[in-house]
């Protein structure tokens, strides 16, 4: 079974926060959306689990009961111990007796959670608190499987092991979603969704987004006069536009002396740099 | 290229920090000179914002010496500093334009122009614009008194690409003026930005270099096969540290006849590869030898 929505529209006030984005998850699959402040990630992830109802378009989405959602930042309270969290969500999903003995020590041992299970949600790492978080999300086995920026403001030594928990889960067979502002996050996902303003500027497998980077890449010693340039490390790179201005083609030799624009593959970043300077110039 | 003749603009020896029983920062040294982009790496926890605040003169050392811009830090030395904390420090009930006059005034800097696009939101206040402009402001402010070190602190968290590239290029125009930045970042991509990156592990300095340097010889392995779930539970019943990468696996910090052998009990057919590792599962190895040595 597949889930995910087609077509979805949301509106909040005057704000067209989703504006025609399709999505497929399926079973044994990480979609990563990808997208800064305001794409509209987490409309996007709550249309799909049921929190805000769609202005247009369709959602597939198993029963709430068979779904799992980790808010972005939220998602354990903070006055509840580890142990008293683990049974509330259990309680309200019906987890109960060895079943939920079997889960509880099976989230302690992937987080080490169990020495900390008389802490306070409160009084847990960031790190700590996002793991609970997931494994609150999860303790039902759901079928699909919703989580806002899991590792946003997490160290990257806790980021591994979400991320570890996160492909057990998909091994299980739950369709995955989760949102990210990470691209080196995204390139291990199995789909792509770049999202700029709420609409889509970017979808398909990571080789897929790359293959798809409008106009052409390209390596600059310096700055040039009406290309858009961004750094990689010491490196300068620049976008010319599927059309662009005379004179702009990579091997035509008019650049400024000693800044011959050279083309070169780009990686997701400059994918997803080179799609919104492209949407950009379209809206303007 | 960075100037490393002349004297560091930061310059860090020995410096120690204890909380209670907790050694926050543990004999620490670091350089920053002018011209360079200096990256603080390391998990939370391992010491990052507690050097920071030595530096900008909110916390005394226990042991060793700090010096910024040639003197111990101070407030004196504080006005030559331009600081982008983790909260961005802005005052969310005043507008945009009063968050600048306000930084200024502190400083005795004229109030910056705003940029394009921000200057359309001059008479908002903070709190009703987005985090991506927020940023932008925060960095105008830090920038309005030509400070020569930048001090950010995880500077583009929650921004899109575009938007990071954009402060990306604000951070190195600055060093190219002659300004020294250092800059703490979970975002690996962030770590070709720098210069130099130095890892903190639990306190310490562990390792110092470009990211080829940091990375070493911590190698990884990939296992491309049609049978992904298969693969997957060999490994992480072996107790591998197996993680999912598109429909591939992969495994950090193993040696690839560790990984071979896993496989081979259940049986799974794949295209296995050594492949370098990320940063981040170079930090993850950095870490695991820390706790080793701690035992």
């Amino acid at each position: 079974m597949t889930w995910g929505v087609e077509g979805l529209v949301v509106r909040l006030g005057a704000t067209r926060a989703v504006d025609g984005v399709d999505l497929v998850a399926e079973p044994g699959r990480v979609v990563a959306v990808v997208g800064g402040d305001g794409a509209g990630k987490t409309t996007l992830l709550r249309a799909l689990v049921g929190g805000v109802r769609p202005t247009a378009g369709q959602v597939r989405a198993p029963e709430r009961c068979r779904t799992g959602f980790m808010p972005t930042a939220a998602g354990v309270w903070r006055d509840l111990t580890v142990d008293q969290n683990i049974d509330f969500v259990a309680a309200a999903y019906g987890v109960t007796g060895p079943l939920l003995d079997r889960r509880r020590a099976a989230l302690f041992e992937v987080t080490g959670l169990g020495a900390a299970r008389s802490r306070l949600g409160s009084q847990l790492s960031g790190g700590m608190r996002q793991k609970l978080a997931f494994g609150l999300a999860t303790l039902h086995r759901p079928e699909l499987l919703v989580l806002d920026e899991p590792t946003t403001g997490v160290d990257p030594l806790s980021r591994g092991d979400l991320w570890r928990m996160i492909s057990r889960s998909a091994y299980d067979g739950a369709a995955v979603v989760l949102s990210t502002t990470y691209l080196d996050e995204a390139e291990r996902a199995a789909h792509v969704l770049v999202l700029a303003d709420g609409r889509p500027l970017l979808a398909g497998t990571p080789t897929e987004v790359v293959r798809a980077t409008p106009g052409t890449v390209v390596r600059l010693d310096g700055e040039m006069p009406g290309i858009t340039t961004w750094r990689r490390g010491h490196e300068r790179h620049g976008w010319l536009p599927p059309d662009g201005p005379a004179g702009t083609s990579t091997d035509s030799g008019q650049g400024v002396a000693g800044v011959l624009p050279t083309k070169v593959e780009p990686d997701l970043e400059d994918a997803v740099i080179a799609a919104s300077l492209a949407r950009e110039a379209v809206d303007a | 290229m960075p100037e490393t003749t002349t004297l560091p603009l930061v310059q860090v020896r020995g410096a120690t920090r204890r909380f209670g029983d907790v050694l926050a920062v543990d004999d620490v040294d670091l350089d920053v000179h002018a011209g360079e982009v200096v990256g603080l790496l390391g998990a939370n926890g391992a010491g990052k914002t507690t050097l920071l605040r030595m530096l900008l003169g909110l916390l005394p050392v226990d042991a060793g010496e700090v010096a910024v811009l040639g003197h111990a830090p101070s407030r004196d030395v504080r006005r030559r500093i331009g600081y982008v904390p983790q909260n961005l420090g802005l005052y969310q009930d005043l507008t945009v334009e009063q968050n600048l006059e306000f930084v200024a005034g502190c400083y005795d800097a004229p109030v910056p122009p705003l940029p394009p696009g921000l200057a359309a939101l001059a008479h908002r206040t903070v709190a009703s614009i987005g985090l991506g402009w927020q940023r932008r402001l925060a960095f105008v402010a830090a920038l309005a008194h030509s400070p020569e070190l930048l001090v950010l602190d995880e500077p583009t968290s929650g921004v899109d690409p575009l938007a990071r590239a954009r402060l990306w290029d604000t951070v190195r125009h600055q060093a190219e003026q002659g300004a020294g930045v250092l800059i703490t970042t979970h975002y690996m991509q962030e770590a070709e930005q720098c210069d130099r990156l130095v890892l903190m592990v639990d306190g310490r300095a562990v390792a110092s270099g470009d990211e080829a340097t940091l990375i070493g010889t911590t190698r990884a392995v990939q296992v491309r096969t049609d049978r992904w779930q298969d693969a997957f539970a060999a490994l992480a019943d072996a107790n591998l540290p197996v993680v999912l990468d598109g429909t591939a696996v992969r495994v950090a910090d193993t040696p690839e006849p560790t990984v071979r052998a896993a496989l081979a009990t259940a049986d799974v057919t794949a295209e296995i590869a050594e492949v370098p590792a990320t940063l981040e599962e170079a930090m993850a190895a950095y870490a695991k030898t820390g706790i080793a040595k701690a035992q």
